[in-house]
């Protein structure tokens, strides 16, 4: 898997899947729900993003309901990867099955301010900011879940089980 | 060193002799439910190239978060999942008229304890109060499992909740968990399983317990288990759609943490905008005005729920100031309430009444707030624009404590409206 670098845009503690992707907008496409991800905490991120960007969060996030859309629409939007101080399970879990990649690392929160680079090697759980040079070791994941990510979620794991079936 | 419920079951559905917590491993899923969420399904099986599903007798689906459909859009999803059931051959299908999923599914005996069951709602822990490992995954997850019938887990740690004691009148198992939730943040048992035991729990109803076990995962839990008995045992007679066997944790199972919690201690809780762990005894409250009051959804909209609502509101008349909205969690629970007077009551009392369904809960329909509006609800989140407006706030409660409240315009202590009646 290739390192990730991006810019930060960073959020705090206990972000949900409802301020995510607001449950008015659950039945709208994806490229419509895009438009209103984080809007009720950051109403400029969705607008402002950029692909390649990495979202950098404190601890809890993507707690609440079990909506894919949640990290479908960071993917949307072109968020390259979610890091944490730690995850809600079922989000992480999301991102994995469609191939968004996420780590978890106590206290990276405060290592990095919004609009700095992050260096990520998901491989071996780490990360690094570049203007300081401080390096970081997160969770890391199982080979399970890098197996599924390193082919770009379980669409493709499927299509390769039962694409040839008839 | 024995196993918690979390580890034997895991165990069993990976034919292995044990599992350790932290490892992960692959099994085979008992049950997987779906209700709306398998219009995400459905697109990601097509792609897939997915002509079968892996065994039509352990897959359920009915429709319950838009229920009518109250948009174009929800319309369109039904049709979705219509067209899915239909070209699949699903067979149990529920629809419309049947109610919540974490309501029906138990009420149709597709719940037995120790079984694995996946659904595509986070709720899905509910499950847990029947002895089952029960949790919630994303359509993609659903897709792998509609496809293999297998999953792959990690073994969580469990937390052991010893609550011992008795609640005391006008205090519901809600109450309780939100307890829990303050004292012990909702990060507690962040991918551990939590296991609800001691005398309190043996001495619940199992609606109660299914409360707690609901909003286990308000707690980060991965599942919520109470320890099968003699109730689970009478609910699914005549229910039951498989043989079971009753399962329970080993006397030395290894458990990350036991937390003792005096349960008689415990006023009623109100969780306060917008995370489940800000949570404040009533006593400590202060004047709450509110808007509107909603006691329904898959946390507390049983039948003693609504008993206990109809209890404080009889002879009693809801404030002009607010709507009470009351929506009974199935059809089950819809027509009990029908027969024992209790919708009279509650409809005497200026109660809205609305067919089963999700509704207002997560935003769906059937009651949204407006920007600055306040709601006391009985359901079990209460995040920024949750309900609606990202500007209107929601309090949880229990069930007692919305009744009260929509008497008096403002979060309210049920326990005086009780007090008197048994006084």
């Amino acid at each position: 898997m290739k390192l990730i670098k991006g810019r930060i845009w960073k959020f705090g503690n206990d972000i949900n899947t409802d301020v995510i992707t607001p449950g008015k907008y659950l039945a709208s496409p994806i490229q419509e729900v895009k438009d209103h991800v984080l809007e009720a905490v950051n109403p400029k991120f969705a607008k402002e993003v950029r692909k390649g960007d990495i979202l950098l969060a404190g601890k809890n996030f993507g707690c609440g309901s079990s909506r894919e859309t949640a990290p479908q629409a960071l993917k949307a939007l072109g968020i390259d990867a979610v890091v944490a101080d730690s995850f809600a399970r079922i989000f992480f879990r999301n991102a994995v099955a469609i191939g968004l990649a996420v780590l978890a690392c106590p206290s990276v929160s405060q290592s990095f301010e919004e609009g700095e680079i992050m260096e990520l090697n998901l491989e071996k759980a780490e990360l690094k900011n570049p203007k300081n040079n401080i390096s970081l070791k997160g969770s890391p994941l199982a080979k399970e879940m890098l197996a599924v990510l390193s082919k770009g979620g379980i669409t493709a794991l499927l299509k390769e089980l039962f694409g040839n079936e008839k | 060193m024995g196993m918690t419920l979390a580890q034997k079951i895991l165990a069993r559905a990976s034919k292995r002799q044990m599992a350790e917590a932290g490892e992960y491993l692959v099994a085979d899923v008992d049950l997987a439910m779906t209700h709306e969420g398998l219009w995400g399904v459905y697109p990601i099986l097509k792609e897939g190239g997915v002509t079968r599903l892996w065994n039509l007798e352990r897959i359920v689906n009915l429709l319950d978060h838009w229920v009518p459909a109250p948009t174009v859009q929800a319309a369109e999803t039904h049709k979705i999942v219509r067209q899915a059931v239909k070209e699949f051959g699903i067979r149990y299908s529920y629809r419309e008229n049947a109610g919540i999923c974490h309501q029906v599914i138990p009420e149709k005996g597709h719940v037995v304890p120790g079984d694995l069951i996946v659904g595509t709602d986070s709720h899905t822990t509910t499950y847990g109060a029947f002895g089952a490992a029960a949790t919630g995954i994303g359509f993609s997850e659903m897709a792998y499992v509609l496809a293999t019938g297998k999953l792959w887990f990690r073994v969580p740690e469990t937390i052991r909740f010893e609550m011992e004691g008795d609640l005391s009148p006008g205090v519901m198992s809600k109450d309780l968990l939100l307890h829990l939730a303050m004292k012990y943040t909702a990060e507690v048992a962040q991918y551990r399983s939590i296991e609800f035991a001691g005398s309190a729990a043996k001495g619940m109803t199992l609606s109660s317990r299914m409360t707690m076990s609901n909003m286990a995962v308000e707690l980060g839990a991965k599942f919520g288990f109470f320890e099968p008995d003699e109730k689970v045992e009478k609910f699914l007679e005549g229910r039951a759609k498989k043989t079971f066997q009753m399962v329970k944790p080993d006397p030395d199972a290894p458990y990350e943490q036991i937390l003792r919690v005096d349960v008689w201690k415990i006023e009623p809780q109100i969780a306060l905008p917008s995370n489940v762990d800000n949570v404040k005894s009533i006593s400590q409250l202060g004047e709450i005005i509110v808007d509107q009051a909603f006691i329904g959804s898959c946390t507390n909209g049983r039948i003693e729920d609504l008993r206990i609502a109809a209890d404080i509101l009889r002879g009693r008349k809801v404030s002009n100031n607010l709507r009470l909205i009351v929506i009974p969690a199935s059809w089950e629970v819809y027509r009990e309430a029908l027969k024992t007077g209790i919708l009279e009551i509650l409809i005497d009392s200026g109660a809205i009444i609305c067919n089963p369904t999700c509704g207002p809960c997560f935003g769906g329909g059937m009651g949204l707030l407006a920007p600055g509006e306040r709601c006391i609800a009985s359901i079990n989140r209460n995040f920024q624009g949750r309900m609606g407006s990202s500007d209107a706030e929601v309090y949880l409660g229990s069930p007692a404590t919305v009744a009260a409240s929509a008497i008096e315009g403002r979060i309210a202590d049920p326990r005086k409206y009780l007090s008197r009646r048994m006084a």
